[in-house]
């Protein structure tokens, strides 16, 4: 471990030398994911990785276990090269992943998922005595004493799970440790099993990446703090050096608001009312309006809710119960199918424009021309080529999509300008309520900007404009309101100059702070 | 939002328009081959009778692979053609046979029972989002059943009461052969010129995204399967007329031949991709292999093996096209 000098960012800690080392790390899928990110790892210290969904956390953490090679830039472990073509590989070589999605076999009993890989067995039959002895040992560190080891995983809760899969971390060597998301479906008390054993490994000499969304985790836990943003490095920080609020704006950027200017005008009359929608127990009980000439946000975490919030009021999932009132009218529309939406003047751009938004396999033209063919067309539904191709260029236009030509196939197109696409499609079915479901993720910044000043044309329009989206500065610039989901209900709404970050981050974990209390 | 823009870029589409031709330019020089194979290795083939057999054989299974090219565009499958063809010449030789109905008649209930069965197929997989593999499996068993069971399992002999539709034409030329090209010809047409033709290509491409597009895909997938069972049902009375007898056991494997005639053709058993000039192609292929063979003289175990083999091989060829042409592209 001698000889390599460590620690030489901007920490202002005591150098010391970094267990694990990342240099210039790049990375993309269809837009870059990571660049040129420098990362390292001390012995016994936790370090905290935070941004925004999609900053490139997770990208980084698969890198560093194996799952993933980089495009260039290397690693160093112990000093040593280190560059796993395979997550066995890393974890032969010590670094372990406890990923954000459940990695178990439902199918294995507990035993067994913990010790996959190394189960005890002598002349290739497993030992079973020695395999649950060794099993409720780890079960015990992580407070699952109540869990039988020849107990099937799929008949266990998810935060179970969760902790099993810790444990099947835990069971191995490590040198590096791991941990992307690990507390999303935990209760409070088996929070604090993990932390223990957290400080554990640490005292062990272990090196923890720690991926969280939870800033007062981080705060508690951590020791040095790195945000990631757009897939860079904004800062590496010692944790008891930053407050959360430096930490958020960090994370979100501060370049947005002198970019974008809402300036906000008297909004018109309600063009969408929704009446306690329910659907499962992902949408429960919603209730809000949407006016003509504004913009509702809504904000909350992954999984709360938004997104089968607007499936449902867009016909594309049944609710279960609810109404929704279309331009002021009187009695419920009946809305049971897209098309039915489609007719009353809903539009929905889904959050997934690859499976559900676009057709990758057809041309641009088609794409575009999809939903207004009937517009396009004379007796028997006989396209008129020189009329779609001529609207079809004028949107590639409008909406400047950089294409070879409007017969370039979709799939071809970088993500930012996929998005447009969808866009252009919808803006020319011209309908009157607009819902855009996440639509910058994953786009490079360029198309960002330009997507902001659709949806804000398309307000001054008399358009009623939703927008549900994870970056919380999107919407605190661009919202003339904006609603908090938390755990299928609508938390709180918010009017511009009401809002803070920190109340609309109270609002989203509003809903998740009750169950802990309920469950603990 | 709805003023005219600005002039269209007005560049036609040469890459694809050159890949289409490519498609068929490939087609027709594999198929010259195998005539010429054909022509060099046995006196007996290349002849007017070889050509007249040819021609006689193929309109049928034109239309039916027609259909099939449909179905496989939306990425939907339909196995019961062959045993519907069954039941459609069962229903056209009991009507005029045993019930003595006129000619009319008999053709009018022998659509019916095609679109019938048609109506079936896509209203229980399209309703209840059931594979159409297994629904059409079960349509197999059912109108092979209908078949016998209307027929009594006995052969009914026509004769001449259905001569006309077999025997009349024009220059030459039968009524089924051109009411086939006909037929391939609008629905080429149709698949590449119209909204119901986008559709079919967009659905078979991602259904969900059209779904969520507001266009409400179950209507066309039921009308495409409807449109097999009538087109099924043309085919019958087609063969019933060339036999002048109605076997219930007539079209046994017939979706097998057609399947394979339109795989040759180069659609895409994923969905989303195909021509119906491709498939008249395939069509063509499969009848020149079988009649060459027979004309060199190979028994049915030989024709069986190499019909396979150049399924195989089209299907392979046609993978490496794709992908090459796919490199080219990015």
């Amino acid at each position: 471990m001698a000889g390599v000098q460590g620690g030489a960012s901007n920490d202002g800690m005591t150098p010391a030398n970094p267990l694990l080392r990342a240099t210039a790390l790049r990375k993309s899928y269809a837009s870059p994911v990571l660049i040129d990110v420098d990362f390292d790892v001390r012995s016994g210290e936790v370090h905290a990785l935070v941004g925004e969904n999609g900053a490139g956390k997770s990208t980084l953490a698969r890198i560093i276990a194996g799952l993933t090679a980089p495009e260039s830039g290397s690693m160093t472990l112990d000093g040593e090269p280190y560059a796993p073509a395979s997550k066995i590989e890393g974890e032969r070589r010590g670094v372990r992943l406890v990923m954000q999605e459940l990695n178990l076999i439902g199918n294995l009993t507990v035993a067994e998922s913990i010790f996959l890989g190394e189960l005890p067995h002598r002349c290739g039959w497993i030992d079973y005595q020695e395999l649950n002895r060794k099993a409720r040992n780890m079960l015990a560190r992580v407070g699952l004493e109540g869990v039988e080891p020849g107990q099937l995983v799929k008949t266990l809760g998810v935060g179970q799970q969760q902790l099993v899969e810790i444990a099947a971390g835990l069971s191995k060597h490590c040198a590096v440790f791991i941990l992307d998301e690990p507390t999303a479906a935990l209760t409070a008390p088996e929070i604090e099993l993990l932390f223990a054993q957290v400080n554990a490994l640490k005292a062990a000499g272990v090196g923890i990446v720690y991926i969280s969304h939870r800033m007062e985790e981080i705060q508690r836990i951590s020791d040095r703090i790195t945000v990631l943003r757009d897939g860079q490095i904004v800062a590496t920080r010692p944790a008891t050096e930053v407050t959360l609020n430096e930490i958020v704006n960090l994370m979100v950027g501060r370049e947005l608001a002198q970019a974008i200017q809402r300036t906000p005008k008297p909004a018109g009359p309600v063009a969408l009312r929704v009446n306690g929608l329910r659907r499962g127990t992902a949408v429960q009980d919603v209730s809000f309006e949407a006016r003509r000439g504004e913009i509702l946000g809504f904000a909350g975490l992954m999984g709360s809710g938004r997104t089968e919030t607007m499936r449902a009021i867009f016909g594309a999932d049944r609710p279960d119960a609810g109404e929704v009132y279309l331009h002021g009218a009187e009695r419920p529309a009946r809305i049971h199918s897209p098309w039915e939406a489609v007719r009353q003047g809903i539009a929905l751009l889904t959050e997934d424009r690859k499976q559900q938004g676009l057709i990758l396999a057809m041309p641009v033209r088609a794409n575009v021309t999809l939903m207004c063919l009937s517009r396009l067309s004379r007796w028997l539904g006989w396209i008129e080529r020189a009329r779609e191709k001529a609207e079809a260029g004028r949107w590639v236009q409008a909406l400047s999509i950089r294409c070879a030509s409007p017969e370039q196939r979709v799939v071809e197109l970088s993500g930012g300008n996929q998005q447009k696409v969808v866009v252009a499609k919808w803006l020319y079915r011209d309908c009157d309520i607009l819902i855009f479901d996440e639509p910058t993720r994953g786009i490079d910044v360029g198309a960002k900007f330009e997507i902001y000043h659709w949806l804000i044309q398309l307000a001054d329009q008399g358009k009623a404009v939703i927008v549900v989206s994870s970056e919380l500065m999107e919407l605190l610039v661009l919202c003339d309101r904006i609603a908090v989901m938390s755990a299928g209900r609508l938390a709180a709404v918010f009017a511009r100059g009401e809002w803070t970050q920190e109340k609309i981050m109270a609002a989203a974990l509003s809903g998740h702070l009750t169950h802990a209390k309920v469950s603990a | 939002m709805t003023t005219r823009g600005t002039p269209a870029p007005t560049a036609r589409r040469p890459a694809e328009l050159r890949e289409a031709l490519a498609d068929y330019l490939g087609m027709a020089i594999a198929l010259a081959v195998l005539v010429l194979v054909f022509s060099l290795s046995t006196r007996h083939f290349f002849s007017a009778v070889t050509f007249k057999t040819i021609a006689n054989q193929i309109p049928s299974a034109l239309i039916v692979a027609t259909g099939m090219t449909y179905i496989l565009i939306i990425a939907e499958i339909d196995l019961s053609v062959g045993s519907v063809l069954g039941l459609c010449s069962a229903v056209t030789g009991v009507t005029l046979v045993q019930f003595h109905w006129p000619l009319w008649a008999a053709l009018v209930s022998a659509l019916v029972a095609g679109l019938a069965c048609g109506a079936f197929n896509g209203l229980v997989s399209v309703q209840w989002r059931l594979p159409s593999f297994i629904v059409t499996l079960g349509m197999l068993e059912m109108a092979r059943g209908g078949a016998h069971f209307v027929t009594q399992s006995q052969t009914q002999y026509i004769g001449s009461a259905i001569e006309p539709v077999a025997e009349s034409g024009v220059f030459g030329l039968s009524l089924p052969f051109l009411l086939a090209v006909l037929i391939v010809a609008a629905a080429q047409v149709v698949l590449s010129r119209t909204v119901f033709g986008r559709y079919l290509v967009a659905i078979g491409t991602n259904e969900e995204a059209v779904r969520l597009a507001g266009i409400d895909p179950r209507k066309i997938k039921l009308a495409v399967f409807v449109l097999t069972g009538l087109l099924v049902a043309i085919a019958a009375v087609i063969d019933t007329s060339r036999f002048q007898s109605a076997n219930p056991n007539a079209g046994t494997g017939f979706e097998l031949q057609a399947i394979a005639a339109v795989v040759i053709g180069g659609t895409s058993l994923m969905g989303g991709r195909g021509s119906v000039i491709s498939t008249f192609f395939g069509v063509l292929i499969i009848a020149v292999l079988n009649s060459g063979l027979a004309a060199v003289g190979a028994k049915d175990e030989t024709k069986r093996l190499v019909t396979g083999a150049v399924i195989v091989a089209a299907v392979v060829v046609d993978h490496y096209r794709h992908r090459l042409g796919r490199a080219r592209t990015s």
